[in-house]
């Protein structure tokens, strides 16, 4: 495909550039090749067809578009910048560092608050209580509900000055916390992250829960027999068990919680004054000045640091399980 | 035995897949064969307006022959990405919308897809055009000399027109004693009466949906229409003005004299419209300000809501004081649809004053044509008078770069909350404006 | 009875209350929106905001009838229905046998296929759109149920690949041995050996997928054309327009909206406890 606008240097770096996603298959590559590993090939080929066409080719397209600036029409002059935008993003967007500081904090407090509260109410679970399993249903409604209600009902229970918490508050004596909770730039962005977590912490409850009884009961009773209470056991039994589903639990929470979008959108669309401003709100705002380029070369930097920081975590559950 | 059972596995995961292209394929050439051809395409974004404007496409068949399809994406922002995708693509129907600013209905000019309509508008000396408020009009043409390079001349077609101002609650003022037939004019007067209010009454002072930067900027830009005019505004996004000049400075100024003041209700820099005018609507403050469309919104909200319409808080005597105005739903010709003319002769309809009053009056909105006054609801026609003070940012010949506009809007979302002092937004702003017009010379 | 026993009972009961106090706390906060949108739905416009969760004086019921009729919500059910029964059956069958694939046989390039499927996981586009759009384009599927389908199940392939391989690597061989000896092939293990023993994974895809496709929306919007192949979610719309909204039949059409979805999630629930146990855990 020719790119209209740019040089012929220019277009064959592209092109050798497109040609470099097989550079790394002879390295890869190292079993024999024989007649039953093709016809083995046909199990995964249907998966593997679907993604080459619709998961290959648009994050080339954004990959490409990195590099370009365009006002997003075709037709319109599309140009070749290099790493210009890239350049731009590391030197002069505070805002977008903001903004990658605002979900961090969010994913920090989803990691520590959400993940322990949800470890809270699975022990509590898995104690073999009556009517656990309704609880566990019930615990997993947030996340069926779409971004509208949940922006809609939080904003209520938030707003100023006759909204739920608020009134709780002067109910309890506590007049002078009451405030606008998302309005107010000190606690806007705790306000939100709590949204997040409440919706959130669902997956992360059903998941440890899981992981709990996956421990076999004898070990508790061996330690019982042993003279140990009830925090040794949590500590010296359910914690080294539980250490590949806090794993597991920790990438899905920071692969969720870095993409928060709906939550924001619905609730102070990144205000105020920015204070709620998150990746996801800036690469679409950029869009909105018609920088498709610059959005894209954001997108880039956003999905390559998401996949540093989950092949440490990988690295990290791979080292804690040989100890 | 399992040889069977495989291939009838493998034929199953087969067939369906195989059925789904074919009849995927066979549908796409069907839509591009001739009969197809004859029906004119609408793509719009009302979406409260679906069923109204399917009835009169249906009525102007009847009338006409000509097979209208009205198709309705929404929200907003999915409609306007809808658009972007299948412009790509030369998939736009006849007829369709350009939401975003003016930059972005130049681009869809420049690359085709907006039909040049005024040859049409002049046609028999004029009739078309002349149905439509004059500023209507200007919301969709480009004028001489316009900084896009685009030919002079109307490229789309006003179905009504949007006029933002101060709405006030009569019960309120009241009750608080003040005369509900004569709103504050000045803005001594407006922080005087939201004052006497806060204490008589205990409502606060003014709610509007300061989370949208947009209606930031309007406010904004009333106040500095009123404080150095026209020329000096021009001459700011043009660049031969900075904002740290004191009109600018005064202009940010005003809002922090409001805040100071407690006019804003808490929380109101995160507000979307929609939050702001249920606030109003359940009397919580004595003013909003809002677009013409909130009287049918507050209308729906509460039925008792007795609310008169004012001019923005005069602040200088040396300009007269500005309402932004002019067409809000426009729609424009597909400038390479074989069917340009049929969909044209559609919308010249749809702009008939009997067509004009039923669209307009199912949502309270203005109209953009003229004679439909006497259908219209008082306080909508409060609005319509507020036109003789109309003007609009998007239609000076020069427009404010994108990024500054953001940083100037926030920069006064960050005085009303109380961060940033009238000054650090002025040198913020032209900070960046100074980083965007180097970057203009650049290219 | 001896003062210790007394002790350990009262003991037990404070533990008890305690617990249940934290689980029906947490389970009202979980609760109250969904009992908000419900009881918002039987309001009128004009009370939609006003009191905070108390069954209103007045219930309209018919709002709900309104707001499935307003919203031709028969028509989009079915269209929903399909493509989630659609989208849901062929997630399940790539993603089981790639997954079988990666975790039982042998083929050339292996491990970076997999790399590549679960990377695709952790990488966001948001405004790939165009690109999306473009390519559909050219495969002539704009306005096409297909085109519509095939990105969602792509969508859904990374997770369940990843889901059930984990799973599959924990299956006993020697099972599968017995199969092979019986005279199965390796696609016939697949459905008479691994398949039924995942079942509980295959219960989690089930629901994830669901969730998604029947809450998909942006991409409905962008593909298809056709009042008559949308979704549900397009009947919200009706109730949302730029400037007004219709906040209580709004909340009614929502409220029919999720009703289908927690019912599968409750069918479901049993399985993913035991299938994110099974298949997770020893994952990574």
């Amino acid at each position: 495909m020719w790119i209209p606008g740019i040089g012929f240097k220019k277009q064959a770096i592209l092109k050798v550039g497109r040609l470099a996603i097989f550079l790394p298959l002879p390295f890869v590559y190292r079993e024999k090749v024989s007649m039953s590993s093709l016809w083995n090939f046909l199990f995964i080929l249907p998966a593997l067809l679907l993604f080459l066409v619709f998961g290959v080719y648009p994050f080339y397209k954004v990959f490409q578009l990195s590099l370009m600036e365009w006002e997003g029409l075709k037709g319109l002059p599309m140009t070749f910048v290099g790493f210009r935008n890239f350049w731009e993003i590391f030197t002069s967007d505070k805002m977008w560092w903001i903004s990658m500081l605002h979900a961090g904090w969010i994913t920090f407090l989803a990691l520590t608050l959400q993940n322990g509260v949800a470890l809270i109410l699975a022990l509590m679970c898995a104690r073999d209580i009556r009517g656990g399993h309704v609880y566990r249903v019930i615990f997993y409604i947030p996340p069926v509900l779409s971004g509208i209600v949940i922006g809609l009902v939080w904003s209520l229970i938030y707003s100023y000055p006759d909204g739920v918490l608020n009134t709780i508050l002067v109910k309890l004596g506590l007049e002078s916390w009451t405030r606008p909770w998302l309005g107010d730039p000190k606690t806007a962005l705790n306000a939100v992250a709590f949204v997040h977590m409440w919706k959130g912490f669902g997956w992360g409850f059903v998941i440890l829960l899981a992981g709990l009884q996956n421990i076999p009961q004898q070990i508790y009773e061996a330690a019982k027999v042993d003279g140990a209470n009830a925090w040794q056991r949590f500590i010296y039994i359910t914690v080294p068990m539980m250490i590949p589903v806090f794993v597991l639990v920790a990438i899905l929470t920071i692969l969720g919680t870095m993409q928060i979008y709906d939550i924001i959108a619905a609730t102070t669309n990144g205000g105020p004054t920015g204070h709620t401003e998150v990746p996801v709100t800036q690469i679409l705002s950029w869009m909105g000045r018609r920088r498709f380029g610059y959005a894209a070369a954001e997108g880039v930097v956003f999905g390559i640091i998401l996949l540093l920081s989950a092949r440490v975590l990988f690295m990290v559950s791979r080292k804690l399980r040989q100890d | 035995m399992k040889r069977g059972f495989v291939r009838g596995v493998v034929l199953m995961c087969l067939f369906p897949l195989l059925a789904f292209f074919v009849s995927g394929c066979s549908r796409v050439s069907s839509s591009q064969t001739a009969p197809q051809d004859e029906v004119v395409t609408m793509w719009h974004w009302l979406s409260d307006k679906e069923d109204l404007l399917e009835s009169l496409a249906e009525q102007f068949t009847k009338e006409t022959g000509i097979k209208v399809k009205v198709d309705v994406f929404g929200p907003t922002e999915t409609y306007k990405q809808k658009v972007i995708a299948s412009a790509q693509t030369n998939v736009l129907p006849d007829i369709f919308g350009v939401l975003g600013d003016k930059k972005d209905f130049a681009n869809f000019i420049k690359v085709g897809y907006v039909k040049d309509l005024t040859p049409y508008f002049e046609q028999n000396d004029g009739e078309w055009l002349h149905r439509f408020y004059p500023d209507a009009i200007k919301t969709v043409s480009f004028s001489k000399d316009n900084e896009y390079g685009i030919k002079p001349g109307i490229y789309g077609v006003p179905l009504d027109m949007v006029t933002i101002q101060f709405v006030y609650n009569k019960d309120i003022l009241k009750q608080a004693g003040l005369d509900p037939e004569k709103p504050p004019q000045t803005m001594e007067e407006f922080l005087k009466a939201v004052k006497t209010i806060k204490e008589k009454v205990g409502v606060d002072g003014l709610v509007t949906g300061f989370g949208e930067l947009w209606l930031v900027e309007c406010m904004a830009s009333n106040f500095a229409w009123n404080i150095m005019g026209e020329e000096k505004m021009i001459a700011t996004y043009r660049g031969e003005v900075k904002y740290t000049d004191p009109d600018w400075v005064r202009v940010f100024e005003v809002f922090d004299k409001m805040r100071k003041a407690g006019v804003f209700i808490p929380g109101i820099v995160i507000k979307s419209n929609k939050e702001a005018e249920r606030d109003f609507a359940r009397g919580k403050t004595a003013f909003a300000f809002n677009g013409s469309w909130c009287v049918n919104v507050y209308k729906h909200m509460n039925s008792n809501l007795h609310f008169g319409t004012m001019l923005p808080p005069k602040i200088s005597d040396a300009n007269p004081v500005g309402v932004w105005g002019g067409a809000g739903t426009f729609f424009v010709v597909n400038g390479k649809s074989p069917r340009a003319e049929k969909a044209i002769e559609f919308l010249k309809w749809l702009t008939e004053k009997d067509q004009q009053v039923r669209f307009v009056r199912d949502a309270n909105s203005l109209p953009a044509v003229k004679g439909c006054e006497e259908f219209l609801a008082p306080e909508v026609r409060g609005f319509l008078k507020a036109m003789n003070f109309m003007y609009h940012p998007r239609n000076f010949p020069v427009q404010e770069d994108p990024l500054v506009v953001d940083t100037f809007c926030r920069g006064i979302q960050g005085i009303i909350v109380g961060e940033k002092t009238p000054k650090d937004v002025a040198e913020e702003v032209q900070r960046v404006k100074d980083k965007q017009l180097k970057k203009r010379a650049r290219r | 009875m001896t003062w210790t026993s007394l002790y350990y009972r009262a003991q037990r009961f404070l533990d008890y209350t305690f617990t249940y106090f934290v689980l029906t706390f947490v389970a009202i906060l979980c609760l109250y929106p969904l009992w908000w949108m419900f009881i918002t739905g039987l309001k009128t416009d004009e009370t939609a905001f006003i009191g905070l969760g108390a069954i209103p004086p007045h219930p309209h019921w018919e709002n709900f009838y309104i707001a499935w009729t307003k919203g031709h919500f028969g028509m989009y059910f079915f269209n929903s229905v399909f493509y989630t029964v659609v989208v849901v059956f062929f997630v399940v069958l790539f993603s089981s046998l790639a997954a079988y694939a990666f975790a039982r046989l042998e083929f050339p390039y292996r491990r970076f296929f997999y790399t590549l499927l679960i990377a695709s996981m952790m990488i966001p586009v948001p405004g790939a759109f165009i690109a999306l759009y473009v390519l559909i384009d050219k495969l002539g599927l704009i306005n096409t149920r297909l085109g519509y389908i095939l990105p969602l199940i792509n969508a859904g392939l990374p997770f369940g690949i990843f889901l059930l391989k984990t799973f599959f690597d924990k299956l006993p061989r020697d099972l599968e041995d017995a199969a092979r000896i019986d005279g199965c092939s390796r696609l016939g293990i697949w459905w008479h050996v691994a398949l039924p023993l995942a079942r509980p994974a295959l219960a989690v895809v089930i629901i994830f997928n669901t969730l998604n496709v029947w809450n998909e929306y942006l991409l409905a919007m962008l593909i298809l054309q056709d009042k008559a192949k949308m979704p549900l979610m397009r009947g919200l719309m009706v109730f949302r327009g730029p400037h007004s909204a219709d906040y209580a039949l709004l909340m009614a059409a929502t409220t029919i909206t999720v009703i289908p979805v927690i019912l599968v999630y409750i069918l479901m629930q049993r399985h993913i406890i035991k299938g994110v146990t099974e298949g997770a855990l020893t994952g990574i």
